[in-house]
């Protein structure tokens, strides 16, 4: 049985709404083990996103425990969650968030230039993420001279780069036609089994249906956790 | 080091995307710093020509002349009772010792007699050491020396003015005879010309004879041993106040003054006439590097307000770089690089148009301008300075962002 990467008790989330809160999510326990491909569903509002940002390191939690890859993360600084979020996690966005000036291959460099210590041979490792997923030749394209898949395809590459053991996908397909989402869900399941731990946060069936666990959100809770 | 490196290639190129806007901006910086450079190098080129001028009449100089008298209640004015005499300089001599130089003289006017013309100028009877307190050079010959003064020679160096009105203009006037008082006299030398005098005197239109000769040949009502005027020159610059306070010592007791009378002399510097031009430059100077400065801060405030943009306009980028791991220090950096390169590209700029006005300034308006290394180190510092001031308020908002509001940002 692999070790569990991600370990979260009785975590809350509440966010202040003018003279009244907003309980996001109401005491999780979740486990999620290394080389798992977990889907976290709902429909808008049952509290994935907030989910997604505690487990991501964006957001701080109001009451609970998060244990991440064996280290507690319940109470770090910023600074300390940024340089987290830099080497254990890769982030996937739906509109793909590449920076519109800059080529794939400085894209795909730029998770390096926050790395502490500074790592040499930068150029090489973006080449290398850029090559597993087939992008080798198209370094040098800025982003508005690529499809959206080939975006997609880069944001991975520069979610790879680092060598995190998860990567973080926030409706990965959201944006793309049904094939080519296929494509980048088999881009997905591939990393996956290659080792990577895989959490896509999605409202799709289909997508829900192509992963190994499925969790389902409601209102805050775990309304339903099954796995294939 | 990479971080800023690669943060100053990110702002080149942030900045070049929007080349109008930046190089707007930067105008109120680029007319600032020129303003600064063109207002300094004109003061600094004022400064100079004031300094050459003292410098032309002589270093550290300090001249002493005859002061009031009063004779049963009737106060004549300054030089009414001529009361310097030849023991006053030897009273300076022993009892100052900050003073280097001594040269004495005794004025009067003369009617010059050449082989056919005539010419009226003032007349001085001078000392060797005139010469090298003025510093002024002879264009020919050679000026009166010890033994001149010794023998009573019948020898006279005369200014540019004086010889070019007695001789035909270019022609050699060393040796020739000329005639003062119907005593006949011997050209050694010319002067080289000097130009005026702060008070409006040609310094060219001058004879110079021998002291002794003056005195017992030419001022036939001179009473013996009197001087007009005596002029010395101090070791250095900061000697000066010290040497004037010498010299007024010596002056009282060779005129045995009682500690309570009023001096009979008047004792100054010629480093007061210098003193007063820059201070007016200098004020005149103050007030333009005070406009130019609110211009620089207007430009920093333009700085700043393009950056709040720039921030705003970005925060999606900014979400995404948090969330890919830069933290608070990264995006502080990154913004403050951008915002220093633009007030520092904005300042090189400001510099060479700058220069460049300067020197179009000295072509038509014949001032003299110095651009001085300083200056430029000066603008270019302060500019960044601009960069750093104006641009931290807007990279401090994008470095304390949130992270998740940023990368929903539409």
């Amino acid at each position: 049985m692999p070790s569990p990467i991600i370990q979260l008790e009785g975590i809350r989330r509440i966010f202040p709404m003018g003279d009244e809160t907003v309980e996001a999510l109401k005491g999780i326990d979740l486990t999620i083990h290394e080389k798992e491909f977990v889907a976290i569903m709902g429909t808008s509002g049952s509290g994935k996103s907030t989910l997604m940002h505690i487990m991501g390191l964006l957001d701080s939690l109001s009451e609970g425990r998060y244990n991440l890859d064996g280290e507690d993360v319940s109470a770090i600084s910023r600074d300390k969650r940024a340089e987290i979020r830099n080497q254990k996690i890769g982030f996937i966005f739906q509109s793909f968030n590449l920076l519109s000036r800059s080529s794939a291959l400085e894209n795909v460099e730029l998770p390096m230039l926050y790395r502490r210590p500074a790592i040499s041979g930068r150029r090489e490792k973006a080449l290398k993420a850029l090559e597993m997923v087939g992008l080798e030749n198209r370094s040098d394209h800025e982003p508005r001279q690529l499809s959206g898949g080939q975006q997609q395809r880069v944001a991975i590459a520069r979610a790879l780069v680092n060598e995190p053991p998860i990567i973080l996908a926030d409706e990965p397909t959201g944006n793309l036609d049904s094939r080519t989402g296929d494509d980048i869900l088999g881009l997905l399941t591939s990393l996956n089994e290659q080792g990577i731990t895989i959490i896509i946060v999605t409202h799709d069936p289909d997508i829900g249906g192509k992963a190994k666990r499925r969790i389902v959100l409601r209102d805050g809770n775990i309304e339903q956790d099954e796995t294939n | 080091m990479e971080l800023y490196l690669t943060a100053f290639q990110q702002a080149i190129s942030a900045l070049w995307a929007y080349k109008g806007r930046t190089l707007l901006t930067m105008l109120g910086i680029v007319i600032g710093i020129g303003t600064i450079i063109v207002m300094v190098s004109i003061g600094q080129g004022a400064n100079q020509a004031i300094q050459d001028q003292i410098n032309k009449m002589g270093t550290n100089l300090l001249y002493a002349i005859s002061g009031s008298s009063k004779k049963g209640g009737v106060r004549g004015g300054h030089g009414s009772q001529p009361s310097l005499r030849l023991k006053d300089i030897d009273a300076i001599r022993r009892l100052c010792p900050s003073i280097k130089e001594i040269s004495y003289q005794i004025n009067g006017a003369v009617q010059s007699v050449a082989e056919n013309k005539n010419w009226g100028s003032p007349l001085q009877g001078s000392v060797p050491a005139y010469a090298s307190i003025t510093s002024w050079t002879l264009q020919e010959g050679e000026f009166i020396n010890d033994r001149h003064l010794k023998t009573v020679a019948n020898v006279a160096v005369l200014g540019s003015v004086v010889a070019e009105n007695l001789f035909e203009p270019g022609s050699s006037v060393v040796g020739r005879k000329i005639r003062l008082k119907n005593v006949p006299f011997t050209v050694i030398g010319t002067l080289t010309s000097k130009g005026r005098t702060p008070d409006g005197r040609d310094a060219d239109d001058v004879v110079i004879i021998p002291y002794t000769t003056a005195v017992r040949k030419i001022m036939g009502r001179a009473l013996p041993g009197m001087v007009h005027f005596i002029l010395v020159s101090a070791h250095s610059k900061e000697l000066v106040p010290r040497a004037k306070w010498e010299m007024e010592i010596a002056l009282r007791q060779s005129h045995r003054i009682p500690e309570n009378g009023d001096d009979d002399f008047i004792v100054g510097t010629l480093d007061e006439f210098a003193d007063a031009a820059t201070e007016s430059t200098a004020i005149m100077r103050l007030l333009l590097i005070a406009v130019a400065s609110i211009s620089l801060v207007v430009g920093g405030i333009g700085i700043m307000n393009i950056m709040l943009v720039t921030v705003t306009e970005r925060t999606r980028e900014i979400g995404v770089r948090m969330a890919i791991g830069a933290r608070e220090k990264d995006i502080l950096t990154q913004f403050l690089v951008e915002s220093i390169t633009m007030s520092v590209v904005g300042g090189i700029l400001g510099t060479v148009i700058g220069i460049a006005t300067s020197r179009v300034i000295s072509e038509i308006a014949g001032w003299p301008t110095i651009i001085s290394p300083e200056s430029i180190v000066i603008a270019t510092f302060f500019s960044g300075l601009i960069g750093i001031f104006f641009g931290f308020y807007p990279a401090r908002k994008a470095s304390r962002l949130d992270p998740i509001d940023a990368l929903h940002h539409e």
